[in-house]
């Protein structure tokens, strides 16, 4: 307990008053304690973190810890984030999301940002709904279910946040849950240290507005879902497709080493600037030739002046 | 001649080019957009000219990702632009009413082209006007000067910078297919010879630090990432820590003083240009590359033996109403070229308050509207 104490002394805000926004039973104030304690594992300086959130309950996270923190337009948190970074590149930028935020408004940025492999680490709160705004369905509400918008049940197939970000190219990619709280801080410092863009989809639950139309349970029910839900991935390579249906795995799912966006623009900057210099010294060479020329007229000229 | 030599130098730019190095000169470090004609020429040049000195260019997947990073840069302590046209700006407009409410110095460059929506991609116009003014969602204030030469372009560019390290605010310049892609020799000032403005930076301790506290300026000092003033910046009304709040008091605080920033520094941000004002009874109110056509016809007016003059606006929004109002008074008539259905002339009008006679000549095909159309009107007014 002392050790929780001195971590909300540490990274929550004084200044700001809580309570926070999120439902009692909410699945934010879980991730909320995996990303302080995740941050707190790296040592790396209060000052040097940025956090920038999108909108909706997830994005709410920014205004309760004790960062740099930007709370930005829907969608665009990844856009604010590369901008951050790119400027100076020394700050560590995490970026909280939504489902809603980071893959329907926001999917066109997430795909880009993957593929960029710039040094950001993206956590997306899956609850599979919009909560916020009272429980619309979202891209991953699941097939058939029932939300603000589908009272006749979501005709739509849900996106594995995950995946895409693997298929996009995101240097590291993990997933975790709020159930598996221990597991989801190692995998937050872990793509936090991670160079290059790296996702972290937790898997969290709305009950108030997905759980709650979907006959699912209170908060425990959903958690216990979770964890009954979950396949590590060492033990899902081992399991058939017909056993993972209504699963998903949790753990590592992508890891490799690829060349981080920054480190391929200082190449950039690198040939600009050989190519000014370039410019520069061969129009110094040339100005140097046509001194020489003229040096040389002139003396030919004095010599004729002196026959 | 013993013409002292100009430090600076004489070049051959093209609108666009000009926008860039009034960019460099102000110190902007950061570009990021997205490819639209008539603006590209702006991405190009900025591609190859920021990382050799040690800036950052990158291309977006939309216009609305790239305001997005611009932002994001800004807030990191990097001045910082984009530059974009109609359809782009229009995407644009949701972040910059981000960095309206979170006060965070940036600049939009907006070519206009021909719309409504893909419109006239290549061609000439001025409907973006009232876009630029009240384009984003909610009452908010902003700065909109408008170029209409390729020395404009570069002078304005580096003047946008300036106005939004100043008031802390996104200035948007508007620029028109033909004042973007016209090529003219234009002065480049050396470094000694221009005003570069900072953003002020705080100075007291970080726990003393309040964001946004206002002051006499109504401009609270900002501080960059990194720099140990850990503070939090949002989209929504906020008080003056920075932190979101319902509370009346808090609200009307909050939007007062983003006015008052603006307001109260009016005759710092009026700018016009005025030809031939002095004597004149019939007055061409202009802007953008119709001021140059408006410049000509106003001069052959004169040598026929009419007492005509131009006022060039250039300081769009906030309107310039105390440079033009005694103008209105003193003249018989205004004529209002421009390349839309009439939107300045419908602010003009607006402020002269049917004392003066407003006649507008509008265009919307995608041409200039040249000097002898001008000319023609003004002989019959």
């Amino acid at each position: 307990m002392a050790e929780a104490t001195k971590l909300i002394h540490k990274y929550l805000r004084h200044d700001k008053k809580f309570p926070h926004v999120w439902c009692p039973g909410c699945g934010n104030g879980i991730l909320l304690g995996s990303l302080i304690r995740g941050i707190d594992r790296t040592g790396i300086e209060k000052d040097d973190i940025v956090i920038v959130s999108g909108i909706g309950c997830s994005g709410r996270l920014s205004v309760y810890v004790d960062f740099n923190t930007v709370h930005t337009t829907h969608g665009r948190a990844l856009t604010f984030a590369t901008g951050i970074k790119l400027a100076n590149p020394k700050l560590n930028v995490i970026v909280i999301m939504g489902d809603g935020d980071a893959t329907a408004i926001g999917g066109n940025h997430f795909i880009h940002a993957a593929r960029r492999n710039l040094d950001l680490t993206a956590i997306v709160v899956n609850n599979n709904i919009y909560g916020m705004t009272g429980g619309q369905y979202s891209p991953t509400t699941p097939y058939g279910a029932m939300a603000a918008t589908s009272l006749y049940g979501n005709i739509e197939h849900a996106f594995s946040i995950a995946e895409l970000a693997v298929m996009a190219g995101a240097g590291m990619v993990s997933r975790g849950t709020v159930y598996h709280a221990a597991m989801l801080d190692d995998l937050i410092e872990k793509a936090i240290l991670r160079r290059g863009f790296a996702v972290v989809e937790v898997m969290s639950h709305c009950h108030v507005q997905y759980g709650r139309r979907n006959k699912m349970g209170d908060a425990v029910d959903m958690l216990r879902l979770q964890k009954e839900s979950a396949v590590r991935a060492e033990k899902a390579a081992q399991m058939s497709e017909q056993e993972m249906r209504g699963r998903f795995t949790i753990g590592v799912l992508a890891d490799r080493e690829m060349p981080v966006y920054t480190e391929e623009y200082e190449k950039v900057r690198k040939a600009a600037k050989e190519m000014m210099d370039g410019g520069r010294k061969a129009e110094g060479e040339e100005a140097k030739a046509q001194g020489k020329r003229r040096k040389r007229e002139n003396e030919g000229q004095a010599r004729h002046a002196e026959i | 001649m013993t013409a002292k030599r100009s430090p600076g130098r004489q070049v051959l730019l093209q609108g666009n080019e000009a926008v860039v190095e009034g960019a460099l000169a102000a110190g902007c470090l950061f570009f990021a957009g997205y490819p639209i004609t008539p603006a590209t020429e702006i991405s190009e040049v900025m591609s190859y000219r920021l990382p050799a000195v040690d800036g950052t260019f990158i291309q977006m997947e939309d216009e609305i990702a790239s305001l997005g990073a611009v932002i994001g840069a800004s807030l990191a302590g990097v001045k910082s632009m984009t530059a974009t046209s109609g359809p782009g700006f229009s995407l644009m407009q949701e972040n910059l009413g981000f960095a309206c409410v979170a006060e965070v110095p940036c600049v939009v460059v907006n070519v206009m082209r021909g719309g409504p929506s893909t419109g006239l991609p290549t061609n000439v116009s001025q409907g973006d006007v009232m876009q630029s003014r009240w384009g984003t969602h909610g009452d908010h204030p902003i700065i909109v000067l408008a170029a209409s030469t390729t020395q404009d372009c570069f002078s304005l560019t580096l003047r946008a910078f300036n106005l939004s390290e100043k008031y802390r605010t996104p200035v948007i310049l508007l620029l028109d297919e033909v004042v973007a892609h016209t090529r003219e020799k234009i002065y480049l000032p050396h470094p000694d010879e221009i005003e570069v403005i900072d953003r002020i930076r705080p100075n007291m301790p970080p726990d003393w630090y309040i964001p946004y506290e206002d002051n006499s300026r109504g401009v609270p000092p900002m501080s960059p990432f990194g720099e140990g003033y850990r503070y939090h910046v949002t989209g929504l009304v906020h008080d003056v820590r920075g932190f979101p709040t319902q509370r009346s008091e808090e609200i009307v605080g909050f939007m007062n003083r983003l006015f008052r920033k603006i307001n109260q520094n009016f005759f710092d941000i009026q700018q016009i240009g005025e030809e031939m004002i002095e004597d004149a009874e019939l007055v061409v109110m202009a802007y953008g590359s119709v001021s140059r056509s408006a410049r000509r016809a106003v001069r052959e007016a004169r040598e026929r033996g009419i007492k005509a003059g131009l006022v060039q606006l250039i300081s769009l929004w906030p309107f310039p109403r105390q440079a033009v109002e005694p103008i209105l008074r003193q003249v018989r008539a205004v004529l209002v070229p421009e390349l839309n259905m009439g939107q300045m002339s419908r602010e003009i009008k607006r402020v002269n308050q049917g004392q003066t006679r407003i006649e507008t000549l509008n265009r919307i095909d995608g041409s200039l509207i040249g000097p002898n159309e001008i000319l023609t009107r003004l002989l019959r007014m």
